[in-house]
């Protein structure tokens, strides 16, 4: 590597450093990238945090392999983690980095095919080792050929650097190599004049168990930090600059984390004890994770032996009155389905989150998608109706697990709750609400014996819900059909009929108290976009851009896909050309086909990533296009 | 807890009897079935245990003999194929104050719910699992299962069964259980007894009912129930006594190592002047042997090398799941204060904007 100009392991000697350019941006996407080991999300999660202190709004994006230590160096054991962030509204996480963090040459190599040319090329250039470089493919040293001679390529040897600022600190050699991301944290927050001070104190704090790596790490970032600023690494700096979003108080959250808490939420606020009965899966197993370690609320978890018994549990706990959740990902809800079908029986409120992930079958677990949501609706023998919702971004899952919770609760009936593995482990800002402002989930158990009939229904067609232990009310009930009444088995082929009619009329029913739908853009005319879950970010940032083009269009985006809500067809209605961008190959746009009688536009997408902006917007300025030319 | 959902047993003020715990559905078991004696027996039972009534739960699977729940005025669930233990853990760990009961069959705990049956018994929590081993497919007319014994030929065994049937009280100890018990339906001197010790052991507790089909398996246990064969056939289990059988006890089980092997037991009547062993030399039945060797070896005995057992093979106490799961939560709140929804949402790492 000698010999090429741009790599530096040396600062120039300790004079003051000159007045530097800073570049004001409106917006930047960073993708920090490296070896599965590297610490890639750590180190893009801290760096989210500096973010957030200091105002910005921004979404992450967390890109990882299956494997939970592939071999060192290998094109499949890169990880990712990818950050927009902006002076104000962020809605994804953006689509080609503007800057790109590569600790070796794998990472640069699965990565550099999206960096626009003349970007920031940060590397650490002592992993671009003969051995890593075979590892990655490269038959010459990139660094040294001139392949990335149209790239603001800065080399650093953050290996080396690292392991002299911890040289004395006691530390083994391979442990001060785990360091190393710190000292690359450093650098970014040089380059985008982000203070390091509560970065500081919150590496403190999170290492405060293992003092000699809290203080490892403080060195690496001060050094890394340090190295930038002395070095005037940077030829200019960025700046983004942050305007103060609605005054409150904000936090960083997972999609993940967010629906953990929306259910401790609904569980406070009906009074009702949690039951959460679950069997790990990626990537819903942090929502296990977070209410485990919550059970000095009203919370039982239970980890159960197969997926099967996850729901099992939940619907024994159900019965006996709890508000129960099952929490899993594509593979483990097929494996559930048979359990959903004798919990619609039983008409008792029930949770189930599908945080879905590519698939069939094992697919790509770390990988995201959206092709679960006819399995939601439809995956099921007999006619076996659940209401399904969505959540749309990562802060977005405590609002759609509240609203899971009542619509079980209220109608007595299982709740699908689809997320997916984009949302779940993203992270964006959100806004704490106050506790005195959540609506009130209202839970009756019935426990007046006079006049009892287990299967009689209130106005919205939910039966009572009475629990085991509630004196002169003893019954049966099971996944054999029943009747309309008593609950008692009954094979009348009239009997049936009924039930499965008032089965269906009920969760149909919900519809009618669902909220007016909102559109955003032009309420009526060329163009409507209608979309559902995570896609949500990507559409309304396109739709932003397209409208800033001069291009008129509109957004819908659905919380409930089952039922729909009764005002889509009329607002469809409005519009010329309706464009549904899916991560599957078109399963709302079959929907809405069939619910509107009209045809639809789908742009799908099966990659295991999330819609880029661009790729939206490129769709809506054709369909524009096309309109013009007709 | 939500005080709603607070029962205790003190509620049981009036008592009950049999009648109170007979719901108003037919019975539709086949006339003869071993069915209808576990369910006599439980009514006969329940009544005497000082539990309110709606503090009673029965949870079943499918098959014959999970039909049970329709027909106990209690509270009850009829569920999905093997799946009653899983149910019946979310129901405990919700309502821990609840009996709840789990009735089953061969097929649906040991074959399609098996997994659910070994981890309930691992956990030890507070269920009770009574099976009704008829040996056979019952209720989709007679195909084998999983303690169809070899050669036998049934629906899906027309040429004998190659299927290796295997013990469901190896199998519960093999997973750990804490109170072990096998029975036939029509000992009612065995069967009451051990369902009310079934009843008042912590944790898990498993009943294993061999059980006439009448239908499709009928004379699965004919020898053992026979009055002239059956004490050749069957060893009575009795805690703290030796391992005897035969009409005069002049037989008996003897260690060698870890290999059991028939005696003639000396003195007894029938035995040879100078034959036999002393009755010293008998292994002695230890139900509450905390390592459970011997309730493991006995589990295995099987036809015709050895007697069945009958009676209790295990009953040690061990902690209850669902109680280690109360002192859970308490350590929770001891470590993090009791849940505050407010302070929770606004945890983790903050910024304000004015
Ligand atoms: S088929 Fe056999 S097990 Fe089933 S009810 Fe009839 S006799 Fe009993």
């Amino acid at each position: 590597m000698s010999g090429n100009e741009q790599v530096a392991t040396e600062p120039p000697g300790a004079l003051a450093p000159p007045e530097r350019h800073v570049e004001e941006l409106e917006r930047v996407v960073i993708r920090f990238v490296g070896d599965s080991g590297d610490g890639m999300q750590l180190t893009g999660s801290e760096f989210s945090r500096v973010i957030a202190r200091a105002g910005n709004a921004f979404a992450t994006h967390p890109d990882y392999p299956s494997e939970i230590r592939a071999p060192t160096g290998t094109l499949f054991g890169v990880s990712g983690f990818q950050i927009q962030f902006a002076a104000n509204r962020v809605f994804t996480s953006g689509d080609a980095p503007d800057v790109l963090v590569a600790m070796n040459p794998a990472a640069l190599k699965t990565n550099l095919g999206e960096l626009a040319r003349g970007s920031v090329l940060l590397v650490n250039s002592g992993a671009f080792t003969a051995a890593n470089l075979a590892r990655a493919g490269y038959a010459s040293n990139p660094l040294e050929d001139g392949s990335l001679d149209s790239y603001r390529l800065i080399a650093v040897d953050i290996s080396l650097l690292t392991a002299r600022a911890l040289a004395g600190s006691g530390l083994s050699k391979k442990e001060a190599d785990r360091c190393k991301n710190y000292f690359a944290l450093g650098l970014m927050l040089c380059l985008f004049g982000r203070p390091i001070e509560g970065e500081i104190a919150d590496v403190a704090e999170r290492f405060a168990h293992i003092p000699r790596f809290a203080e490892a790490n403080v060195t690496a970032l001060r050094a890394g930090y340090g190295f930038a600023e002395a070095s005037e690494l940077f030829a200019s700096t960025f700046e983004v600059r942050a305007a103060p979003p609605q005054p409150g108080t904000y936090r960083s959250i997972t999609g993940n984390q967010a629906t953990a808490l929306g259910f401790v939420a609904a569980s406070e606020l009906s009074a009702t004890p949690l039951f959460l009965g679950s069997y790990p899966i990626t990537p819903a197993t942090d929502i296990l994770h977070e209410l485990t370690t919550l059970r000095n609320f009203n919370i039982t978890t239970f980890q159960a032996e197969d997926e099967i018994a996850g729901i099992c549990s939940a619907i024994g706990a159900a019965w006996g009155g709890h508000l129960a959740l099952t929490t899993t990902s594509g593979p483990g809800m097929a494996l559930k389905t048979e359990a959903l079908g004798l919990v619609t029986m039983l008409e008792l409120p029930l949770v189930i989150v599908n945080v879905q992930r590519a698939g069939p079958s094992t697919g790509l677990p770390t990988k995201t998608e959206q092709a679960d949501l006819l399995q939601a609706l439809y995956g099921r023998h007999g006619e076996c109706p659940i209401p399904v919702i969505a959540a749309r971004s990562p802060a977005d899952c405590f609002d759609a697990a509240l609203e899971a919770c009542r619509i079980a609760v209220k109608y007595m009936t299982p709740v699908i709750l689809l997320t997916d593995g984009g949302i779940a482990n993203a992270a964006e800002p959100w806004r704490v609400p106050d506790v005195a402002s959540l609506p009130r989930i209202e839970v009756k158990y019935r426990t007046e014996a006079d006049g009892f009939a287990p299967y009689a229904r209130d106005e919205f067609l939910a039966r009572p819900w009475v629990t085991p232990g509630t004196p002169g009310m003893e019954h049966r009930i099971g996944g054999l059909e029943k009747d309309f009444l008593s609950g008692n088995l009954s094979h009348d082929a009239q009997n049936h009929q009924r039930m499965v009619e008032v089965r269906a009329a009920k969760v149909a029913g919900i519809a009618a108290e669902l909220p007016p739908l909102v559109v955003d853009g032009p309420d009526a005319g060329e163009l409507l976009v209608v979309g559902w879950g995570s896609t949500w970010g990507a559409i309304a940032e396109a739709r932003r851009q397209a409208e800033a083009a001069g291009i008129a269009v509109a957004h819908l985006h659905l919380r409930h896909l089952n039922p729909l809500p009764a005002d889509l067809d009329e607002i469809l209605a409005r519009y010329r050309t309706i464009l549904v961008p899916e991560l599957n190959l078109g399963q709302l746009s079959r929907l809405l086909r069939e619910r509107c009688l009209r045809e639809v536009q789908t742009l799908h997408k099966v990659q295991g990533r999330p819609f880029r902006v661009s790729e939206i917007l490129a769709r809506i300025k054709a369909i524009s296009a096309g309109a013009e030319h007709e | 807890m939500n005080d709603r959902l607070d029962c205790s047993k003190e509620s049981v003020a009036v008592s009950l009897t049999r009648k109170d715990f007979e719901s108003e559905q037919d019975v539709r078991w086949c006339p003869g079935c071993g069915d209808y004696s576990l369910l006599a027996q439980i009514q006969k039972l329940l009544p005497q245990l000082g539990i309110a009534r709606e503090n009673f739960a029965f949870v079943s699977g499918i098959g014959c003999s999970s039909r049970f729940p329709y027909y106990m005025d209690t509270y009850g669930m009829h569920a999905i194929h093997g799946r009653a233990p899983a149910v019946a853990s979310g129901l405990k760990l919700a309502r821990p104050e609840l009996s709840v009961w789990v009735v089953t069959g061969d097929g649906d705990a040991l074959a399609i719910g098996g997994n659910h049956f070994i981890h309930a018994i691992r956990r030890n929590i507070g269920l009770k699992i009574v099976l009704l081993n008829n040996r056979i497919y019952g209720l989709t007319k007679g195909q084998f299962s999983p303690t169809t014994e070899l050669g036998e030929k049934t629906k899906t065994s027309p040429y004998g069964n190659i299927d290796r049937p295997f013990s469901a009280a190896a199998l519960a100890l093999g997973a750990g259980a804490t109170f072990v018990a096998r029975v036939v339906d029509t000992d009612l001197a065995q069967l009451g007894p051990i369902l009310a010790r079934a009843a008042a052991h912590p944790g898990t507790a498993f009943v294993e009912v061999l059980q006439n089909c009448i239908v499709f398996n009928d004379g699965a246990y004919a020898a053992l129930t026979d009055k002239k064969q059956r004490d050749e056939l069957r060893l009575v289990l009795e805690h703290g006594q030796p391992l005897r059988f035969g009409s005069n006890g002049e037989r008996g089980i003897r260690l060698a190592g870890l290999r059991p092997e028939i005696v003639s037991v000396a003195g007894a009547p029938g035995v040879p002047e100078g034959e036999g062993v002393a009755l010293s030399e008998l292994a002695v039945h230890d139900e509450s042997d905390p390592h459970g060797s011997l309730a493991f070896l006995l589990a295995q005995f099987a036809a015709p090398e050895f007697p069945l057992p009958l009676g209790i093979f295990r009953a040690v106490a061990a902690p209850a799941f669902e109680d280690m799961n109360a002192a859970i939560e308490d350590t929770a709140r001891q470590q993090r204060g009791a849940g505050d929804l407010a302070s929770l949402l606004a945890g983790g790492d903050t910024w304000t904007v004015a």
